[in-house]
């Protein structure tokens, strides 16, 4: 159970720092006119963060060894 | 130019593309190769989220609010975070149970009620319809666009065409009887229907693929992303949505949007088919957690671009839904107009068809069987084939799926925006997520709660988004959405309670959310379920703690005879498919159920789950009941059951792990033994050669007593080596074995390293000199004492030395030897100038006889092979270690470590 228990740990920080990334308060910080090449800051942002949670994701979502039913 | 009759042609030909794609993964499927089950056609039917409003209507939003478009894709990327722990759930369940659909789910979870399973499916259909309605449209705005080209007139300004020249009839019926070919194949809904999983991982492809395409395109066509951007930022009317003004000045919607779509993601009937019913195996979701969300990023991307292209372009006049195509129609591109079509019609074709499936097992499983069942005086038993008389139900409720979704659209559907109108579907959809989520997480979660919660979303739903579409359509006085009913201000539909601030959408999912959760978690904290649904409620929440298959856990008790249970089987699976269930029934449980004799509870059971996979589990509960005498259980009797069977699981996990356990301790004996088996036949093979030397030197010696006296005395000098290395042999194997066995050494004692080294170099200094080799000891001043065996170590001195001596060149050797303290430890290195050890080697050195196998420089067997194995066993047991590297002439250098404190008493070793 308990590496399991870690890998769900894991899972749940993901979530949780996909929630505070992709919302507002933390987007009120790239709503600006200003820009990245003439790109607008707030899209370059999202569509990063968008990405990197993406990346983080598969990294958490590793098939566990075969676990037998220990899940969440 | 590219003429109504060409378009018309392209999408009949693409459907068709679709007839073929089904068709043949449903062959490859019945050669037992299945084409659907991998991660990336699991991913890609996910992927089926992605319908013309993402196509179509997000360039619309985008257009007109900025980022507002993301959070409906972002919403679905979160619950991927978390889809092991919520999906992987869900699957597991499905498979478990044999679910058809989320109406079937949730009936099931909360005590197989077909009372819960018809709401559901009512409010799916009603909250859907618009949805499919939105698809139809969007494939005949697109068509009415591209045969007018290369005039660019908008959809709303024509006038209806009739039913039977509207494009958006034949795809309607063409994708109808696709469905009711490819999604009714069988009864058991629960097979897979690959053909029509395979056309959506298709479609898939194709959306992506046309949309990126129309995105480089626009990119390309504005001198790139910089000049673009550029271009839009001397705009003053683009300023607010570049600014993205969205997310400062509605927080909360934005938010309340990712909230709705990440509900809506799990609890859309289509999904839930594809990600559950249609699922292959578990082990597919953990590539397809971020593979799913690479999709919608990667469709995402260009949404904006086009969204500004599209601003630029047309100041006005062009609906920004419509930009997709009116852009390359604006540039000349009536070819790429033209993939663009295919790509909205593919996303839009794959929804229908797999949201119709859904919808269609839903309301006859989960709603017209139940029914029927119920019917006065028409038993189970006078109907004759009910397979058939089902399979043609569920067809007819997919004409009736669409037949509706096409009526809604022609009624209504032009007033709306595709996003509009895709909003209200995921609010009623949103509805079942309280139930779904509390279902799987929360045992004390019931059925009242979650019907009453169920029913009040759903009524605020009505109220808030339906009430004020009916208004706009002429059907209601606009008096309620201004002043309330009778004039109730806090009332109005879009400001309830007087609340101000939010969109409507954001509106009624806030309050609809409410009153469901309030309902369904009160209502549960103030009831007690019945004994069956507890049990239901034990193996939903639980269910990674539970065997796998239903049938282990019988929660039944009553009489029934195997005869009555197969009739029912035959009748609605057929005789084929009854009798391979009842074979995988008997090897897993080891008898073979007979005629005539008593059903045992797992088999009643087993027939339940059967049928439940083709009829829902609510319908399945009441056809068994049919012909079983059932005597309830008490809840405290299910329950223990249930208790049991935990328990049994976690007692067979451990069995399994001590089991394991054993496995390895008798892998690690067999491995001694071999071991051992080994040695001895080596020490034996060792002993043999100078024995048989000897003997024949004697042999010999004996047949021929005259001898000259020179040669008699060369071979008794022979014969004196070779019963020397036979007693050294002897004497090592004997020290080896008692080394091993832990046996053989003294007290420790302190003692000074450099007086045992001094020692041994002295004892070897003749046989040095006689070769030539120098040998060079480099010692500190001071050296504190380790505690050890005097003799032992000297022997260690003497062996390395030995060794070393062996592999030293005949001319210019040397030898070089260097203690000295680090950290509280003493180490040594000694090292030759020979030919070193390859790097392969340098482990396998220590082993006993080794070099038994490798012929030292001088062509003869260097020693007995087991000089260096003694060292190591020695300096171990000192609680010392040794290691073989590279010395620094490229010779062997061998490094080796003493602990300054006394070691450890040594654990008892294991002899070979």
């Amino acid at each position: 159970m308990e590496p399991n228990a870690g890998r769900n740990d894991r899972r749940w920080v993901v979530f949780l720092l996909g929630c505070l990334l992709l919302n507002p308060p933390m987007l009120s910080l790239f709503a600006q006119p200003a820009g990245i090449l003439e790109l607008p800051l707030l899209y370059v942002y999202l569509y990063l963060a968008w990405a990197g949670l993406t990346a983080l994701i598969a990294l958490v979502s590793r098939e566990s060894p075969p676990d037998r039913g220990g899940g969440p | 130019m590219l003429g109504a009759p060409l378009i018309l042609a392209v999408a009949l030909g693409y459907v068709g593309l679709l007839f073929a794609v089904a068709f043949w993964a449903d062959r490859r499927a019945e050669r037992g190769r299945s084409a659907i089950a991998n991660p990336y056609v699991y991913a890609l039917s996910l992927a089926v989220y992605c319908t013309a409003w993402t196509f179509y209507g997000s360039v619309g939003r985008a257009a007109a609010e900025g980022p507002a478009f993301l959070p409906t894709y972002l919403g679905p990327t979160l619950a991927c975070a978390l889809g092991f722990t919520v999906m992987r759930k869900m699957i597991r369940i499905g498979k478990a149970h044999r679910t058809t659909s989320i109406a079937d789910f949730l009936s099931s979870r909360y005590g197989k009620s077909a009372a819960l399973a018809a709401a559901v499916t009512c409010f799916a259909l009603l909250g859907l319809i618009p949805y499919i309605a939105l698809q139809l449209k969007a494939v005949a705005d697109g068509f009415d666009i591209l045969s007018h080209a290369p005039l660019i007139i908008m959809p709303r300004h024509l006038e209806a065409k009739p039913v039977l020249e509207d494009t958006s009839f034949h795809v309607a019926w063409l994708l109808a009887l696709f469905a009711m070919l490819f999604g009714t194949r069988k009864l058991e809904a629960t097979e897979r229907h690959e053909g029509i999983v395979a056309a959506v991982a298709f479609e898939s492809i194709v959306k992506l693929a046309a949309f990126v395409a129309v995105g480089l395109f626009t990119l390309a066509a504005f001198g790139g992303p910089a000049a673009l951007f550029g271009r839009a930022a001397a705009e003053p009317r683009l300023q607010e949505i570049l600014a993205a003004a969205h997310p400062r000045a509605e927080p909360l919607g934005w938010s309340l949007e990712m909230l709705l779509s990440f509900l809506a993601f799990l609890c859309l009937p289509r999904q839930f088919h594809v990600a559950v019913v249609e699922n292959v195996s578990e082990e597919h979701l953990g590539k397809a957690l971020w593979l799913f969300p690479l999709y919608l990023w990667a469709i995402n991307l260009f949404v904006l671009p086009i969204a500004v292209a599209g601003s630029l372009q047309f100041p006005g006049g062009v609906d920004a839904d419509t930009f997709g195509l009116t852009l390359p129609l604006a540039l000349q591109r009536e070819g790429l107009a033209l993939v663009a079509f295919v790509g909205g019609m593919s996303a839009a074709t794959a929804m229908v068809i797999v949201e119709s499936v859904a919808l269609a097992t839903m309301i006859a499983n989960d709603l017209l069987l139940p029914l029927w069942l119920r019917l006065p005086g028409r038993p189970l038993s006078l109907e004759r084939d009910p397979r058939r008389g089902i399979l043609v139900l569920r067809r007819a409720c997919i004409v009736l799926v669409l037949a509706s979704g096409y009526a809604y659209y022609r009624a209504i559907g032009q007033m709306h925006s595709l996003v509009a109108l895709g909003q209200i579907s995921f609010v009623a959809v949103a509805q079942f997520a309280p139930a779904l989520l509390g279902g799987l997480f929360w045992k004390h979660a019931t059925r009242r709660g979650a019907l009453a919660g169920l029913i009040g979303g759903f009524a605020v739903w009505f109220y808030t988004l339906i009430v004020p579409s009916l208004v706009d359509a002429g059907l209601l006085g606009e008096a309620i959405v201004a002043h309330g009913p009778a004039g109730w201000g806090w009332l109005r539909p879009g400001h309830l309670m007087g609340l101000e601030g939010l969109n409507p959408i954001a509106h009624a999912f806030f309050w609809s959310l409410l009153v469901n959760l309030g309902l369904f978690t009160g209502l549960s904290l103030l009831g007690t379920p019945p004994a069956a649904e507890r049990a239901q409620a034990e193996l939903f929440v639980d269910a990674f703690a539970f065997p796998a298959r239903p049938e282990a856990v019988p929660l039944w008790r009553g009489t029934a005879r195997v005869r009555d249970l197969r009739l029912l089987l035959e009748r609605f699976l057929g005789r084929e498919r009854t009798e391979e269930a009842l074979g995988e029934f008997a090897r897993h449980h080891g008898l073979r159920p007979r005629p005539g004799r008593p059903a045992d509870p797992a088999l009643v059971t087993f027939a339940e789950g059967l049928l439940a996979g083709a009829v829902g589990s609510a319908s399945a509960r009441v056809m068994v009941a049919s012909v079983v005498q059932e005597k309830p259980l008490r809840a405290e009797e299910l329950l223990e059951i249930l208790e049991e069977n935990r328990a049994a699981i976690s007692y067979s996990r451990e069995l399994e792990k001590l089991a394991e356990e054993l496995r390895a301790a008798n892998r690690r004996l067999e491995e001694l033994d071999r071991l051992k088996d080994e040695f001895i036949a080596t020490v034996t093979h060792e002993l043999r050669t100078p024995l048989a030397a000897v003997r024949s030197i004697a042999e010999s010696l004996q047949a021929h007593p005259r001898m000259p006296e020179e040669r008699r005395r060369s071979l008794t000098a022979v014969v004196v080596k070779e019963s020397e290395r036979l007693g050294r042999l002897v004497n090592q194997v004997l020290d080896f074995q008692r080394l091993e066995s832990g046996k053989s050494l003294g007290q420790p004692l302190p003692l000074d390293l450099r007086e045992v080294w001094r020692e041994a170099a002295a004892a070897m200094r003749p046989m040095l000199e006689e070769r030539g080799i120098r040998l060079a000891l480099e010692e500190p001043e001071t050296l504190p004492p380790v505690f050890g065996d005097r003799d032992r170590l000297l022997q260690v001195a003497l062996n390395l030395l030995s060794n070393a001596l062996k592999f030293c060149p005949d001319t210019g050797g040397r030898i070089d030897v260097r203690l000295e303290r680090r950290g509280d430890e003493i180490t040594g290195v000694v090292s030759d100038n020979g030919p070193g050890i390859p790097a392969e080697d340098r482990e396998a050195v220590f082993e006993a006889f080794y070099q038994v196998r490798r012929r030292g420089p001088r062509g003869r067997l260097a020693g007995t092979g087991l000089g260096l194995a003694i060292v190591r066993r020695i300096l171990e047991h000192h609680g010392g270690w040794i290691r073989a590297a590279s010395g620094p002439e490229g010779g062997a250098a061998f490094h080796f470590g003493l602990p300054l404190r006394p070691p450890p008493p040594p654990p008892p070793a294991l002899t070979p």
